[in-house]
């Protein structure tokens, strides 16, 4: 076998190779508490480029690029203490508003779209604050591949791979998440890695110390988007790795196991979970006021809202007939007559008449109470006519019914006639506003009222249509519940009872969350972003500027050190099957070989290898819209293993190390970023295409866009 | 070689008489009163049609598996002498008479009566005994579920038999090799393997999930293989090449004949044409080929030409033109340049024919001997009614205003130039045939469920109803099956656990060789149902429980496994494996009592209100009961 017989020719040149790397970096102890000088002036310098590189040219677009108009926008509403509503947890945006506020941004630019200028408003705070975090990956990294590796030039090729990675660069300027959550990210590897190292001293002030940082950094980046998922399986599969290691060794007492099991799930269960709750008791408690995202929420949630029509309002508790109320499909959607659509926002014509099938109930009737399957009769006020179903079919969703408004001045027919039952209760019981979930059922023709979610055409005024649905199933589109409720014979309760408890508002935040998540599909004939792009660098996202005139910056990764990256990955997949391979079947190496060939190359690389391969795969099996940043977690990892590589190819195989010299590493990166650095700093002028570009011949794929 | 001048030839045949007697009881499970009912049931209305167009050799391409599935049961109508006349438009549509019911039913329900010997011989290959592969093939004969499926015209039972079939050959094989390598059984069992896994994916691509298994169970084996220092590295690699010729490619290129079969069956032109290629189309006999047949290859200058939009996306559809002119304002205000509108028409139209013309020359005939038309080429494309040229110009199109407008070019004599050269570009990929077929159903069904419905079994299908009296057809599992399936994945589940952490700390409750049957049992079983069952969460498509059925038969095979470990190394006393086997024979009656219970609804006996009431055992289920008086 050809791995076997390289492993065999290998130990004469190797030894010379290894005792001369021994001599070379003289104080390598690892273990030495003090780094000594040299690495601590390579961590400043590290440090010092990259908060260079990032800070570079800052302010510049003075205008909103990309998605800052989103979080900008998010920023401000913690500014506000707005409502809003976000399909990511509010870590991120809440640091963004507190970077703003403590800037002296004060919350009144409205980043309506990509493009406008941000005038006098302070804006710097936000971008710095990211920029800072944006800065703190590259030491991080370094940090990382240092204890890993043990060596110098290895995480130094990493720092210069992603200080000089023009991608990094445009992504860290901006008012955007992702800087956030990569630091967390990073400050997670970067903890575990360390506490790994700290295993020979394990329940030392250094061992506690990193394990609850580890903790505290995956919240962090929970709490920032929930692809900080990805994070939390590396370090739980370290860690399950780790806790089969100690239960192995038999030296240990169950005792001291079990004491390293519950220090684990402390530091890196209860710890995040905790403060990850934390941050959403801190998101609820500063947005106190009414705003654009109390629709998504049910009725109970709303009323803790100041500004919204349900705060502070008392309304009768039981319904009775006659009433007036304001049906809402469970959750998020009111309904509007006539045509019967479902309506995103409050108004007049949701409102409602309960009358019972038999008979009209004047004004002067005394109360009778809406109980669980009574039969009713639901007048539309505005219009008096009846909400009526019949067996024709609906506009959009050809399977169900159609739901229509019927009858004139409350009189129609028997298809108007609806049973109202209540969740989960029994005959008889009495209907309470806002906590009970009601399903109504068509009488005729047994089917159930639901919203199915699609917005009509123009005709429907882009409205949510509203179906009788045949198939009798359990889903929350077919549960609404009474929220406005107007009878002047009922006693009023405040809605103050009805305040629900901070578990339901978190699972029901997260409830929402996930199902708008899911709700991000690409249109019909969009053409998204593909996970296969992403390595090669395919294709870049335009933050700003279209046209020559405009300030142009384009997200693109610095092509020399990606698809270094890439070509380093596919070689150490070759070389980790091979070693594995070759020790599998028991080729001669001196037993100082083969321990730093599985440390190295197994243990060590494969940990980097998982972590990219963790962050980039399960982009795969997503239906939502992707967009090349998701790779930049990725992207770090496999920088790492790129920087990993260089020890490597300098202790072990001469061919490979061969290759990679002819790649220069170190030289190319800068140089490639100094010709690719227009497009993250920004240019004005021609497009590539045209010859007197800075970027003139730069483009080297016909998909890069500038 | 002259042996048997010296000794008398001796067939000494062994007959295991309980697998025999096993298969015939399958076979009458299965087969008993095939053609009941007389009808169309559930799905077969969406087989029939491709069974149908199988026997009048017609062109399709079904988007939602490969054909092999829908061969074979054309194979049960083309023996039969199925005519293909029949109209499948309705579930519980009469059959007519020239319909074979019983030929087109009998591969799936033979296919499901083979489950069960094969059942009991991975049983007995997996190295347990006789009397847990005798409950395995008895569990898998009493599943009301899988008799259900196999007794119409459906493609699962087919899918469940080739993905048993792999497995039983994997173990065959994998059990021979410690001291037979590459002796003749090796490599039947061997190829076997690939062949039925190709089967498996050729019938529904969900067989991919088993094959996807065993070639993960086959890697891990052959890891550890690699370890075995006794082996030499030639003889290593042998290893890994025949397993890589059987396992890799022996299924790909079996997979694509079954492609190549379905492609020279059918020649005759169809209602699915047009999603493939025009080259594609041509192909065939009738439909487009009449058009084509006979004329020139090539194009030259002066040809008169259709041109057909290669993508087909959302519609295949022709460059048309007509003597209507674009509005001078558009709805939203913007102008147009009101010339001749150009769009793409779906139809085939004389409107659709154009002429190629070289800007150098004035006329339209073709030159003799003829110009061909180049790559690179410059030319003008006339309408061939209106005869006006093909025209652009900066002007936004009417409702992608990023595009410029296209129209015909009519010489209104103001400021605006024609722009009618075109360039022709040959794209030297050929067009892939893409499917554009609607999907199957909505994401919503009456019957459809979610995955995590089928564990509990939670739902059910309503296969047919009889018009008048009670009688119906439920795909409805053996509710003491489904859940005994449940409890032993469970135990098999937390007392893996419990050994491995034990094993850890170096304490071994079990013999190493029981260990090592356990462990592999698991692999087979466990991870069949988990591959079978859990990719199910990531998909979009509408789900109904018989997706669910392959990793139940995965599931039911656990249960002897487990309860004869349970037997042979947790019951210490005599008393308590006596206890043990008593309790056994009691779960076992109540399989059959739960059989018995559901099998008027399995094999569609009639049922009066009452019966079907007490019949309904969870609210979630529809069982179709009829109002009175009605």
């Amino acid at each position: 076998m050809p791995a076997a017989g390289g492993g065999r020719a290998g130990p004469g040149p190797l030894r010379q190779r290894g005792t001369r790397r021994l001599q070379g970096t003289p104080p390598a102890s690892p273990l030495s508490p003090r780094p000594p000088a040299g690495r601590r002036a390579a961590l400043g310098l590290v440090t010092l480029l990259s908060f260079a590189s990032r800070f570079h040219r800052l302010p510049e677009p003075p205008h909103v690029c990309w998605d800052e108009t989103h979080f900008g926008k998010m920023g401000s509403y913690y500014i506000n203490r707005t409502f809003f509503f976000d399909v990511h947890p509010p870590l991120g945006k809440m640091l963004i508003g507190l970077a703003g506020y403590l800037s002296g941004y004060d919350g009144t630019f409205p980043f309506q779209k990509p493009g406008d200028r941000y005038e006098q408003h302070n804006y710097m705070g936000m971008r710095g604050f990211c920029a800072f975090l944006g800065s703190c990956l590259v030491p991080f990294a370094y940090l990382t591949v240092l204890e890993l590796s043990k060596s110098l030039p290895a995480a130094l090729l990493t720092a210069f791979i992603l200080i000089f990675d023009t991608g990094c660069i445009t992504l860290s300027q901006y008012i955007l998440l992702d800087p956030i959550l990569m630091f967390f990210l990073m400050g997670a590897v970067l903890s575990m890695v360390k506490c790994n190292s700290c295993a020979d001293r394990p329940f030392s002030a250094s061992w506690w110390l990193w394990l609850s940082l580890t903790g505290v950094n995956l919240a962090g980046a929970m709490g920032v988007k929930f692809v900080g998922l990805f994070v939390v399986l590396l370090v739980g599969l370290n860690t399950i790795n780790d806790l089969w290691d100690l239960l192995g060794n038999l030296n240990l007492s169950l005792v001291t196991f079990g004491k390293h099991f519950l220090a684990r799930v402390l530091c890196l269960i209860l710890l995040p979970l905790t403060l990850y709750m934390a941050m959403f008791a801190v998101h609820f408690a500063v947005l106190n006021k009414s705003g654009p995202g109390d629709g998504f929420f049910s009725s109970a949630f709303q009323s803790q809202l100041i500004g919204n029509n349900l705060h502070n309002v008392s309304i009768p508790e039981q319904d009775g007939y006659p009433l007036s109320c304001h049906c809402d499909p469970y959750p998020g959607g009111l309904c509007r007559g006539e045509g019967i659509y479902t309506y995103l926002h409050k108004d007049l014509n949701n409102l409602w008449i309960i009358k019972k099938h038999d008979s009209d109930a004047d004004s002067s009737s005394p109360v009778e109470f809406v109980r669980h399957g009574d039969i009713i009769r639901l007048e539309h006020k505005e219009t008096s006519r009846n909400l009526h179903s019949h067996q024709h079919e609906a506009p959009l969703t050809r399977k169900h019914f159609q739901v229509t408004g019927y009858g004139i001045n409350g009189t129609g027919d028997s298809n108007d006639f609806w049973r109202i039952e209540v969740v989960g209760r029994r005959a008889g019981r009495l209907i309470k506003v806002l906590r009970s979930k009601i399903r109504l059922t068509h009488v005729a023709t047994g089917c159930i009222l639901g919203s199915s979610g699609k917005t009509l055409p123009k005709w429907g005024w882009e409205q949510v249509e509203v179906t009788c649905t045949p198939y009798v199933k359990e889903t929350p589109n077919s549960l609404w519940n009474f929220e406005d409720h107007i009878n002047p014979k009922l006693p009023n309760i405040s809605l103050d009872v009805l305040k629900p408890s901070f578990v339901e508002i978190l699972l029901e935040s997260h409830m929402v969350m996930i199902r708008g998540n899911s709700g991000l599909k690409p249109k019909d004939n969009e053409v998204t972003s593909k996970p296969w792009h992403w390595p090669i660098n395919y294709q870049g996202l335009r933050f700003s500027g279209v046209n020559e005139t405009d300030y142009r910056v384009y997200l693109l990764g610095n092509p020399v050190v990606w698809w270094l990256n890439l070509f380093t990955i596919g070689l150490y997949l070759l070389i980790a099957i091979s070693t594995a391979v070759a020790l599998k079947r028991g080729v001669q190496l001196t037993s100082e070989h083969k321990g730093e060939l599985s440390r190295v190359v197994l243990c060590g690389g494969g940990q980097v290898a998982l972590g990219w391969l963790l962050h980039y795969l399960p982009f795969f099996m997503m239906g939502r819209v992707l967009y090349f940043h998701h790779y930049f977690p990725a992207m770090l990892f496999s920088s790492m293993l790129t920087g990993k590589y260089w020890m490597l190819g300098e202790a072990t195989w001469k061919i490979a190390r061969g290759a990679f010299q002819i790649l220069d590493g170190h030289f190319n990166s800068s140089r490639s970023f100094y010709l690719f650095h227009p497009l993250s700093y920004g240019m004005i002028g021609p497009m590539a295409s045209d010859p007197s570009s800075p970027m003139a011949g730069l483009r080297w794929m016909d998909s890069w866009e500038f | 070689m002259l042996g048997f001048l010296k000794n008398p030839v001796v067939v000494t045949a062994e007959i295991n008489l309980s697998l025999v007697a096993l298969t015939v009881m399958g076979l009458m499970s299965r087969l008993w009163g095939l053609s009941y009912p007389r009808a169309v049931v559930f799905d077969e209305v969406y087989y029939g049609q491709f069974v149908s167009l199988y026997m009048k050799r017609i062109f399709f391409v079904d988007d939602s598996g490969p054909p092999l599935g829908h061969m074979l049961l054309a194979l049960g109508g083309y023996l039969g002498g199925f005519d293909g006349n029949f109209l499948w438009n309705r579930i519980g549509a009469e059959y007519s008479m020239n319909v074979p019911v019983c030929s087109l039913r009998f591969l799936p329900a033979l296919a499901g009566a083979l489950c069960i010997p094969l059942a009991y011989q991975i049983l007995v290959e997996l190295h347990f005994s006789h009397c847990a592969a005798l409950g395995a093939a008895l569990l898998i004969l009493l599943e009301n579920s899988l008799i259900t499926q196999s007794r119409f015209m459906l493609l699962e039972s087919i899918l469940i038999f080739f993905i048993l079939l792999a497995v039983l050959s994997y173990l065959k094989f994998y059990n021979l090799q410690r001291h037979s390598s590459f002796s003749g059984r090796w490599c039947f069992w061997l190829l076997l393997t690939g062949v039925a896994c190709s089967c498996a994916v050729g019938v529904k691509y969900m067989g991919l999930f088993t094959y996807m298994l065993l070639l993960a169970i086959a890697g891990l084996h052959f890891w550890h293989m690699l370890g075995d220092r006794t082996l030499s590295n030639v003889s290593l690699v042998c290893h890994f090449l025949a397993r890589g010729l059987a396992l890799l490619v022996i299924p790909v290129a079996m997979y694509l004949s079954f492609f190549y079969v379905h492609l020279a069956l059918l020649y005759r032109s169809g209602p699915h044409d047009q999603i493939m290629t025009s080259a594609f189309q041509a192909s065939l006999e009738g439909g487009l080929a009449r058009i084509t047949q006979g004329q020139p290859l090539e194009v030259a200058y002066g040809s008169q030409i259709t041109l057909r939009n290669v993508l087909g996306k959302p519609m295949q559809c022709w460059l048309h033109s007509h003597t209507n002119t674009y509005p001078i304002r558009y709805e939203n205000g913007r102008g147009s340049s009101h010339q001749q509108q150009v769009t793409c028409y779906p139809f085939k139209d004389v409107n659709n024919w154009w002429i190629v013309k070289d800007p150098g020359m004035q006329q339209l005939v073709v030159s003799n001997p003829p110009r061909p038309v180049r790559h690179g080429h410059i030319v003008q494309l006339v309408h061939g009614i209106t005869t006006r040229y093909l025209n652009t110009h900066d002007v936004a199109a009417p409702l992608s205003p990023h595009s410029q407008e296209v129209s015909c070019y009519i010489d209104y004599n103001i400021s605006m130039p024609a722009q009618n050269l075109w360039r022709v570009k040959k794209s030297e990929s050929a067009g892939r045939p893409v499917s554009i077929l609607p999907p199957r159903s909505d994401t919503e069904h009456k019957y459809s469920s979610s995955a995590l419905d089928w564990i509990t079994m939670d739902t059910n299908i309503a296969y047919w109803l009889h018009p008048t009296s009670g009688a119906q057809i439920h795909l409805l599992g053996n509710v003491c099956t489904w859940a005994s399936a449940n409890v032993a994945a469970v135990v098999y589940t937390c007392l893996s656990l419990w050994y491995l952490i034990r094993r850890r700390r170096k304490i071994y409750d079990i013999p190493e060789d029981a260990w090592q049957l356990w462990v592999s049992a698991g692999q087979i079983c466990v991870g069949g149902w988990v591959v079978n069952y859990l990719p199910f969460f990531l998909m979009e498509k509408t789900l109904f429980l018989y997706h669910y059925l392959p990793a139940l038969t995965f599931q039911i095979l656990l249960i002897p496994i487990v309860l004869q470990h349970l037997s042979d190394h947790l019951c210490r006393s005599l008393l308590s494996k006596s206890m043990f086997s008593a309790l056994v024979v009691a779960w076992f009656s109540s399989v059959c009592f739960a059989y018995r219970t559901f099998s008027p609804v399995t094999y569609g006996e009639p049922l009066s209100v009452a019966e079907l009431k007490d019949l309904r055992w969870k609210d979630s289920w529809n069982i179709l009961i009829r109002k009175q008086g009605r």
